[in-house]
């Protein structure tokens, strides 16, 4: 009987690789040794029927994917308690966990699912959290990261951002045909990609709205680049820029009202911004150099760009209502498209470094500049929500590959797509939809 | 690459002092179509463009430019040289000669920088070659300028013998 069901298991699985063809796999290139040793008992499971989704295999793979922990391997454990009254503290101890997470995933009503679990500190024998989920099936993925959050909070004393989504553009081109650009959105642990828009023309600039629920991008579609804004829920979308000459780089001020963006209809490329409910354009640079890729500061005051005013590119800072700019980098001949951590104090960007286009970061307060990453072809940096890692794309055996990198350089993660290039990551703000209780 | 351009160009020289340039016009050097169509119509317009009768060798050296539809630059720049310029001036004066043809420059980067910095880069080196061709007499309404950045790379792999054909505005006719 056991056999049997395995196997079933099995034989789903692989039809549902087989269906879902373009699956984004995320691999931990670099880590650190000193994460924080958890153990996660398999979440018991009380219910005729097993759902799709399997929490605790979620949640351990979010923990060590984040580099922050030393997940302990399952065959190790002593004791498998799924209740408070169960757990045996020596038994972690033996096995030198400082943490232990434990859970049940109960079937409350017909599609609805009740899902529990607390978290101890192993050595001072105490729970540091303990929550439940009411939810239906869908949501299972999504409670298991909001689980994967509230430990990495509680543990590392910082926010987690496994409940956020990642944005991307791939290219595939089949041998004979033409190449299909289609525009991402997928979990921050690669899972449930959903293609928002799909062309045979290049797709570009993926920014997300400041509630997460839309996109703004470049398309190509009409043979030149327009700027769009796409609502995720309902796919609606409007065409917000289609002047004279480029239209590009689209990014949301933080309150979702403004996007700033780079339109050539003078003659020469300049940062604008639109306000979105009128329309109405005000035009913020005036220099014969380029000026684009603009991004907001957090709290909406200042807008950083790129311009080459001063003969090769370099990130310059403004006030958000246009005037004079402020050079930041001075470091290299090629520094560019820089955009804010969400605390504001520091910024991450492209720099050529020994003759390779490299992630740096810069903190404001001192003007220093790191490079954090080796390779040679790596762009379109942005932050995680909560500081702590930043995506940028990159190529590996002449494939575009999306990576990520701690801020501080130590924990480098790639994620792989099955076929084609991956590139432009965009990572969403959080997703605060879900509730929870106590 | 650039230096079979260059034996082409010596080669072609070569037979058009040999006495063979009306069957050669004919057949471009940059084997590509549109290179073809423009070859062949190329010692027409010469003639009613200058009224004067050129050399056979200044002919087929014409011909040879005006089968070229991509002009090169330097990274992060659009700044046209003497072997773009000689092609810009090739086209250009086919332009003032065949007052019907519409074009599009389209200019490109390769893959290095930011993409969006290439976006505006590409639309500074098609706005280039546009500059210059107004300049030889071409009117502006009959020019469009568009940039695809580093999105339409001509050759897909992560080198300088690429990226050099990456950098580059087009010359497209309508």
């Amino acid at each position: 009987m056991r056999i049997s069901l395995k196997w079933i298991a099995v034989t789903v699985m692989l039809l549902w690789s087989f269906s879902a063809r373009a699956v984004l796999t995320i691999e931990i290139t670099r880590g650190v040794d000193t994460g924080t040793p958890i153990a996660i008992v398999p979440f018991i499971w009380e219910g005729p029927v097993k759902p799709g989704q399997n929490v605790s295999d979620i949640v351990e793979a979010d923990l060590a994917r984040s580099g922050r922990f030393a997940v302990l391997p399952r065959k190790d454990f002593i004791s498998t308690p799924h209740e408070d009254k169960d757990v045996v503290f020596k038994d972690w101890r033996i096995l030198k966990s400082e943490a232990l997470v434990i859970g049940s995933v109960r079937l409350a009503a017909p599609g609805k699912f009740q899902v529990q679990f607390r978290l101890f500190d192993v050595f001072k024998e105490t729970q540091i959290a303990g929550f439940r989920y009411n939810v239906s099936a869908d949501l299972l993925r999504s409670v298991a990261h909001q689980i994967s959050d509230i430990i990495y909070e509680k543990i590392t004393g910082e926010p987690g951002a496994f409940s956020t989504r990642i944005a991307y553009v791939t290219r595939e081109e089949p041998p004979k045909g033409i190449p299909v650009y289609k525009l991402q959105v997928a979990d921050s642990d690669g899972f449930n990609a959903q293609t928002v828009v799909r062309s045979a023309e290049p797709l570009m600039s993926p920014a997300w709205s400041p509630d997460g629920n839309r996109l703004a991008y470049v398309s190509f579609e009409d043979k030149r680049s327009k700027v769009y804004v796409q609502n995720l829920t309902d796919g609606h979308r409007e065409l917000l820029a289609e002047f004279t000459g480029i239209n590009s780089a689209p990014a949301w001020s933080p309150d979702g009202t403004q996007l700033a963006l780079t339109l050539s209809r003078d003659g020469n490329a300049e940062i604008y911004v639109m306000l979105l409910n009128s329309r109405a354009l005000k035009r913020l640079t005036f220099d014969p150099a380029i000026d684009t890729e603009p991004s907001w500061s957090p709290d909406g005051r200042d807008i950083i760009f790129t311009s080459d005013r001063a003969g090769s590119p370099q990130i310059y800072r403004m006030n958000a209502s246009g005037g004079s700019a402020e050079r930041l980098t001075f470091d290299g001949d090629y520094n560019a498209r820089a955009s804010y951590a969400a605390d504001g104090k520091s910024i991450t960007f492209v720099s050529r470094s020994q003759g390779g286009f490299r992630i740096a970061v810069m903190r404001l307060d001192n003007k220093t500049q790191q490079v954090l990453t080796d390779t040679s072809l790596d762009e379109s940096p942005s932050f995680a929500p909560n500081g702590r890692m930043i995506i940028y794309a990159t190529e590996v055996r002449g494939r575009g590959v999306l990576a990520s990198v701690s801020a501080d350089g130590r924990v480098r993660q790639l994620f792989k797509f099955e076929e084609g290039d991956i590139r432009e990551p965009a990572w969403s703000p959080y997703n605060r939809e879900l509730q929870y209780k106590e | 690459m650039k230096k079979r351009k260059y034996l082409a160009v010596s080669l072609l020289i070569a037979l058009a002092l040999a006495g063979c340039a009306g069957e050669q016009a004919t057949k471009p050097a940059a084997g590509d179509e549109k290179g073809a169509a423009s070859a062949q119509t190329a010692p027409a317009t010469d003639k009613s463009a200058t009224g004067a009768a050129l050399s056979d060798q200044e002919k087929q050296r014409r011909a040879e430019l005006l089968a070229q539809h991509r002009v090169y630059f330097a990274f992060d720049s659009s700044t046209i040289d003497d072997e773009a310029r000689a092609i810009i001036e090739a086209h250009a004066a086919h332009l003032v000669a065949n007052p019907q043809i519409k074009l599009s420059l389209e200019g490109n980067c390769d893959e290095r920088g930011t993409r969006e910095y290439n976006l505006a880069l590409g639309e500074r080196r098609a706005q280039a070659v546009e500059k210059m061709m107004k300049v030889l007499g071409v009117a502006g309404n009959r020019i469009k300028t568009v940039s695809y950045g580093e999105e339409k790379p001509l050759c897909q792999e992560h080198n300088e013998s690429c990226w050099r054909q990456n950098r580059r505005a087009e010359i497209v006719y309508k």
